[in-house]
């Protein structure tokens, strides 16, 4: 069985878009394109969770079929990993409800399962997990309030990486930040196996106030689209190549 | 502190009932146990008998730690791990599907209570029990994963450190499933996040160091090195300092290999300090250490009689010479 690849943009922010389409609206398009959207929300240390601002992080998350969290700094790292692995679950869990429903009927889902059944159904979501190719496009809120906090989301960028790349399955990370200088979004880092750079990344923070989240994740994702072109040709024999990118 | 997460699930109070859609077995929360990244475990009661139960709204993770334990209960020997009673989910008024599993409760102390009440030569030994459990659930392709003080308890008598918490159990070979920064290799710098014994034993060796600090420290600007003076600087794990640094560094590719190590060392240290205490592999030892004694001695005499003689030959060649200058 040739394993399929899975396809994420995570996204972190500190919330209150306000320029440009409905960030929900662009997440629930992507989610039709195959795209899963999560979304972390990351808190000042004096901030509450429950902030007005960080409501969006829910709602962009869910019209993306993705996992959401709201997280203070400290906890970004461990953040980071955990709602893409989730993500990767649910979205397989998705694939395997299907198929479930196309032999069992349209009403029979996981849950409907008995419990004893269910093991040997996670256990396939679990290979597969496991051995699934993952790209994970990475797009990070460098508006002004989202300046102090750019050196920890690097980190645990490089963290998430150490884990996935602890998997079976091949991966591929890109770093984009918004908003980019005269584009909606600038590229930080191309699509890579890894993200083991340490060094500064991220630019100057380029603009005050703006925050177009919207016309951010719609141009985030057309770059899977640009890169899956390129993919096609090279994939199967050398996968070194496709380091370089474009 | 629950900072990681803002739907963090359920919280049940003590006097809540909760009810088996399948099995339809009750059960009566007491109160809670702990709380970790996926749900959280309370301790309940049903037909009179205790329990601990594990409820989560993340069906999926809670059906994976069911299928480790339910692995858990096919090995063979001295169980590893609670074993699993039932496995169901609940509707709650409201309508919300949680899932939840029961397991057999072990009542226990933590480990840091266990010790200070009990006596710090305690802390090698209890880890060298748990060593033993570790390498049987490696040999099974297991890996422990999140192992960290948290997860682990001392039931007595007798004292015997025991895992409580399956949620990063994982197979050799895979992705850790799940982990605590301050005792994860990865967050250290010093290893992947691949299951592999040593990560496990990377973890053990962190559990010694957390005794120690129970404020965890962070890793600051050179991971490795604020790790090593660490440990350098805790003087109470002087006599198990060369064993937690090959742990740390992954140089054990077993669990067998550190236990020996570190019962090697803390035989040395009751032979110093004197020990009433008898056990067959302690007799061993101490053979071992005074043979080494004898084998120094041994090389001490070898390399004397040869200064000796030489020195001797010097001093009378010297007085000849004396003897014929003055002649």
């Amino acid at each position: 069985m040739k394993k399929g690849t899975l396809k994420q943009i995570l996204l972190i922010t500190d919330g209150c878009s306000n320029k440009g389409e409905d960030p929900s609206a662009v997440a629930a398009l992507a989610a039709q394109q195959g795209i899963i959207v999560n979304v972390i929300g990351v808190l000042e240390d004096n901030q509450r969770e429950d902030s007005a601002g960080l409501q969006e992080v829910e709602e962009i998350a869910m019209s993306g079929e993705g996992v959401s969290q709201i997280v203070y700094q400290k906890a970004l790292s461990q953040t980071v990993q955990t709602v893409t692995k989730q993500a990767m679950t649910q979205t397989l869990q998705g694939v395997v409800n299907q198929e479930l429903m196309q032999i069992l009927g349209p009403n029979q889902s996981l849950e409907e399962l008995p419990p004893e059944q269910r093991g040997e159904v996670m256990e396939v979501v679990e290979d597969l997990g496991e051995t699934c190719d993952l790209e994970v496009l990475v797009l990070v809120d460098t508006s002004a309030s989202m300046h102090n906090k750019l050196p920890t989301v690097q980190e645990a960028l490089v963290d998430l990486s150490v884990s996935m790349n602890a998997r079976i399955g091949r991966n591929r990370f890109a770093i984009f930040s918004f908003p980019g200088k005269r584009k909606d979004i600038n590229k930080v880092s191309d699509w890579a196996p890894k993200l083991d750079s340490l060094s500064s990344i991220f630019p100057k923070l380029s603009s005050g106030g703006v925050t177009p989240t919207g016309p951010a994740l719609k141009e985030a994702m057309y770059q899977f689209g640009k890169k899956s072109l390129r993919r096609s040709f090279m994939r199967e024999d050398e996968p070194n190549i496709e380091e370089t990118g474009n | 502190m629950n900072q990681t997460s803002k739907k963090q699930g359920i919280s049940l109070k003590p006097g809540s009932i909760v009810d088996g859609k399948w099995h339809h077995n009750r059960y009566y929360i007491i109160k809670q146990l702990g709380r970790g990244a996926i749900g959280s475990v309370y301790l309940c009661e049903s037909n009179g008998k205790k329990a601990a139960l594990k409820i989560s709204d993340k069906g999926s993770s809670v059906t994976m730690e069911v299928n480790v334990l339910k692995t858990f209960q096919k090995v063979q020997g001295k169980p590893l791990g609670p074993s699993l009673l039932d496995v169901d989910d609940w509707i709650d008024s409201l309508g919300n599907r949680y899932s939840f599993y029961i397991m057999e409760y072990l009542k226990g102390k933590e480990v840091s209570t266990f010790i200070k009440q009990h006596g710090e030569e305690w802390l090698g030994i209890l880890v060298i029990q748990l060593l033993e459990d570790l390498g049987r659930l490696h040999r099974e392709g297991w890996v422990f994963g999140d192992l960290k003080t948290d997860n682990l308890i001392v039931t007595y008598p007798p004292a015997r450190l025991k895992w409580i918490d399956v949620g990063g159990t994982t197979q050799i070979g895979r992705s850790i499933k799940e982990y605590t920064e301050f005792f994860d290799r990865g967050y250290w710098g010093m290893g992947s996040r691949r299951a592999e014994p040593s990560y496990d034993l990377f973890a053990l060796a962190m559990v010694m160091i957390h005794y120690y600090h129970p404020i965890q420290f962070t890793r600051g600007k050179v991971p490795k090195k604020t790790l090593m003076t660490k440990l350098q600087a805790t003087p109470q794990l002087k006599k198990y300092h060369q064993c937690i640094r090959n742990a740390l560094l992954g140089q054990y590719n077993s669990s067998e290999q550190m236990r020996d190590d570190l019962s090697a060392m803390m035989m040395k240290q009751n032979d110093q300090v004197r020990s009433h205490q008898s056990n067959t592999s302690k007799i061993k030892n101490p053979q071992i250490k005074r043979k080494d004694h004898q084998s120094q001695n041994k090389k001490k005499e070898i390399v004397h009689p040869v200064f000796e003689s030489l020195g001797i030959c010097a001093v009378v060649i010297l007085f000849y010479v004396f003897y014929l200058i003055l002649i």
